[in-house]
């Protein structure tokens, strides 16, 4: 496995000061101005993180001053993390300041290592003008290269110059580092030299374990952003286009060019993803989800334009999209379809279609079917469940015969307050306001006890109160499901009254 | 050209624009209630829209149960626990304004009035715009057996164009479009038929506990039909039918003027032959309501 490593210092996205004079961003540390990070040149005049801002003004006096936010370098990390998807699926950010490219079987397609190395040093150049790159058999190996190999030093072999390097690219704890040098062992070769039963018994598993790694005795892999999708069509042109429509028709290609991948598979996508890529570095996705697989590019198609028409942030293609790739992360079995006489198959496909282009138009949330739930709390018996996820429908059980019905048509969430006037404070309800209207109970059912869920809440804490359900029937014919909220005199003095739903 | 006869070719374009006739043409499905289904000739059409309004809003919830009762004769959803149920498929389309303000649509209430919760799609959208563009796309899928566009108030959008390009969606295509409408004055609009549904006391049970659903059902206005009808009717599950609920009532005091007119026997007032002419029922409901009061 080769890995790659590009380290960069966090101020190098955000420099909005003047170019001569040295910049370093500060954070609070308890109480004090610290320096978190410097840029070249402050590193330079002897500067550097940790040091407190008034003793790094005492030495460089002309210090332009920046906060440190590490929200925004993470975001830069992320849109760089982005731009890198192009020279391999499996990217993953090592935070603060470095991404790790998986790079295994991805390097011949550049023309071997050290021109994907070029290909990426050039193309990370009009981001950043202070990248370090470097290649390794594990992402330990690569962050240590990159982080204490000065730029423009050849190596002989990778072993050789990892092993010269200094504890510190192990990147264990400061007091383990210390205690290491104070004993003398101040390469990674030192250790590597020694037997480990030893080393892990005076300064513990891990100073091994990280050593087993960055020599490559263990093995070590990244965890990418996303996973690699199960299948992806790229299209990449010469010339950027620069009109979206131009895109979608390339875009139609590769849902051709996938259909007939997923069709020799027997398999059809769940979830399809368009990413343009913009000459400029920017991307934009156009993200889709079916609830039944499917590979018929013109369905695909009708989806993603939709996407298209519904996205807030319209794509804007700028200069021109310079590369253009269809992924296909979810795929799952789908045999070719036997039509039914009655047509039974077909209904089921229109209505998924149907399903997934409202989805894809409104949001996935906003399209929902029921889905039963085994809880005798009310609110929780049925939950709605967005129908891409749920193709098959569930199975619910009959009502009981000859009783009317006992759960209300309508649920409020949450359940409204309302002033209850009753006979007896344990007893039915006699008189309640709800809606700044007074209602008269004529008929009334229960109580129907449902207790809290105390099974779920840890012992001595209140699970929550017991409610009396009454189904009441007001004096028009209005049939409401009311509530009191707590036992009268043992659990609540005062119990409160709820209106909780509609009966049809 | 003689007068007469450019009167007469007129005529029969006009027919043709609005397509008058098709109206006998459409499949119906039966009620259940005797009176309402001779009042409908025959019942409900299909592939039309059907506008349901509730009389005042905390009806909303009755509203909602005749709808499920019209969307389980119109064939849909029927069989609950039956293992999947069968028929079309219901999409049932609301705001999220009315999600909170309304209450959200519960399933059990649904298998408890016999609906099967499993063949519906429920579509919560953030206004009435994406509502009727929804229900644009789901009235032009045939498989769909009925849609329920559900709108609260007045929306601007919500204007004759739009429910007459429904209405063609839903003839062109089969589907039986219900408008539930809450909170909401009738207004011209392209639907076959339209009623209002209050809430009325339902026959008790043991122990005067509240029985099977009961609503007053009108019939507003129909197309190519004498509108005009009012009926107490009761939901029944077992049969999936709309039944006539007759039998005693008592009335609390605030139960106001139309105790009188569900205390009269429904037997009296209907049912309304075809042809009588528009007028009619209604001013033969007056005389009943006079002796009744």
């Amino acid at each position: 496995m080769r890995q790659k490593t590009t380290g960069e210092q966090n101020s190098a996205g955000r420099d909005d000061a003047p170019a001569d004079t040295p910049l370093v961003l500060v954070e609070k540390v308890r109480g004090a101005m610290r320096i978190a990070a410097t840029c070249r040149q402050a590193a330079s005049l002897g500067l550097s993180a940790g040091l407190a801002l008034a003793d790094a003004r005492a030495q460089v006096p002309v210090l332009s001053v920046t906060d440190h936010d590490p929200a925004a370098d993470l975001a830069w990390l992320e849109r760089l993390a982005d731009l890198c998807d192009r020279f391999t699926p499996l990217v993953a950010i090592d935070a603060p300041d470095a991404l790790a490219l998986d790079i295994t079987g991805c390097a011949h397609l550049f023309g071997g290592e050290a021109r994907l190395l070029a290909e990426v040093s050039r193309f990370l150049a009009r981001w950043s003008d202070d990248v370090r790159l470097a290649c390794g058999d594990t992402p330990e190996a690569a962050q240590a290269l990159a982080r204490f190999v000065p730029a423009g030093v050849s190596f002989e072999s990778e072993d050789a110059t990892l092993r010269r390097l200094p504890v510190a690219a192990l990147r264990i704890e400061e007091e383990t580092q210390t205690a290491l040098i104070r004993a003398g062992l101040k390469t990674i070769g030192d250790l590597a030299m020694r037997p480990s039963a030893p080393l892990a018994a005076r300064f513990g598993a891990d100073l091994v374990d990280s050593l087993d790694r960055l020599l490559g005795s263990a093995d070590s892999r990244i965890t990418p952003r996303r996973a690699a999708p199960a299948l992806r069509f790229e299209r990449r042109f010469a010339e950027p286009i620069a009109r979206t429509e131009a895109a979608m028709a390339a875009i139609g290609e590769l849902a051709e060019e996938a259909a007939v991948e997923l069709e020799q598979r027997g398999m059809g996508g769940r979830r399809f993803i368009a990413r343009f890529f913009r000459s400029d570095g920017r991307t934009y996705d156009l993200a889709t989800e079916s609830s039944l697989p499917m590979r018929d590019p013109d369905v695909l198609m009708r989806l993603l334009n939709e996407r298209l028409a519904a996205l807030a942030d319209p794509v804007d293609p700028g200069f021109g999209f310079d590369m253009i790739r269809l992924a296909v992360p979810r795929i799952e079995p789908l045999t070719p379809a036997q039509l039914q006489l009655e047509g039974g198959t077909i209904a089921q496909e229109a209505m998924a279609e149907l399903v997934d282009r409202l989805s894809t138009r409104l949001g996935r949330g906003a399209i929902r079917r029921f889905q039963p739930h085994d809880s005798h709390v009310p609110e929780q018996a049925a939950l709605t469940l967005p129908a891409v996820d749920l193709p098959a429908p569930a199975a619910w059980d009959a009502p009981q015969q000859g009783e009317p019905p006992s759960r209300p048509i309508h649920l409020f969430d949450p359940p409204q307050p309302i002033e209850v006037i009753a006979e007896v404070p344990d007893g039915p309800p006699h008189r309640f306001r709800w809606r700044r209207s007074q209602h008269h109970v004529v008929r009334f059912e229960g109580p129907e006890r449902i207790a809290a869920q105390w099974w779920k809440h840890a012992p001595g804490k209140s699970p929550g109160l017991t409610r009396d359900y009454y189904r009441v029937e007001d004096a028009r014919g209005r049939r409401f499901w009311i509530f009191r909220h707590g036992l009268y005199e043992t659990e609540r003095p005062d119990p409160r009254w709820y209106v909780h739903g509609l009966f049809a | 050209m003689p007068r007469s006869e450019s009167l007469e070719s007129l005529k029969t374009r006009i027919a043709g624009i609005e397509r008058a006739r098709s109206v006998e043409t459409a499949a119906v499905a039966g009620t259940g209630h005797l009176g309402i289904d001779a009042a409908l000739g025959g019942g409900l059409a299909r592939g039309r829209v059907h506008e349901v309004f509730a009389a005042q809003a905390d009806d909303a919830g009755c509203a909602a149960g005749v709808v499920a009762g019209l969307a389980m004769r119109l064939g849909v959803g029927l069989g609950v626990g039956l293992g999947t149920g069968s028929g079309g498929t219901l999409v049932w389309l609301r705001e999220a304004q009315a999600e909170r303000q309304g209450g959200r649509l519960h399933a059990p209430g649904l298998v408890e009035i016999g609906l099967d919760p499993a063949r519906v799609i429920i579509g919560v959208l953030p206004d009435p715009l994406a509502v009727l563009r929804a229900a644009a796309d789901v009235v032009r899928c045939p498989e769909v057996g009925v849609a329920v566009v559900e709108l609260w108030r007045e929306p601007r959008l919500l204007d004759l164009t739009a429910s007459r390009r429904l209405a063609l969606a839903a003839e062109a295509s089969g589907v039986t479009v219900i408008g539930l409408r809450i909170a909401a004055v009738p207004s011209p609009s392209a639907a076959q038929t339209r009623w209002q549904v209050a809430a009325a006391p339902s026959l008790p049970m043991e122990a005067n506990a509240p029985g099977y659903p009961a609503w007053r059902v009108e019939l507003l206005r129909q197309r190519g039909r004498p509108s005009g009808g009012d009926w107490r009717v009761e939901w029944n599950r077992e049969q999936a039918c709309f039944a006539d609920a007759d039998g005693v009532a008592d009335f609390g005091p605030d139960a106001g003027g139309f105790a009188a007119i569900a205390a009269a026997p429904s037997g009296a007032v209907l049912p309304f032959s075809a042809g009588r002419p528009a007028g009619a029922p209604k001013d033969n409901r007056r005389a009943e309501l006079r002796r009744a009061g």
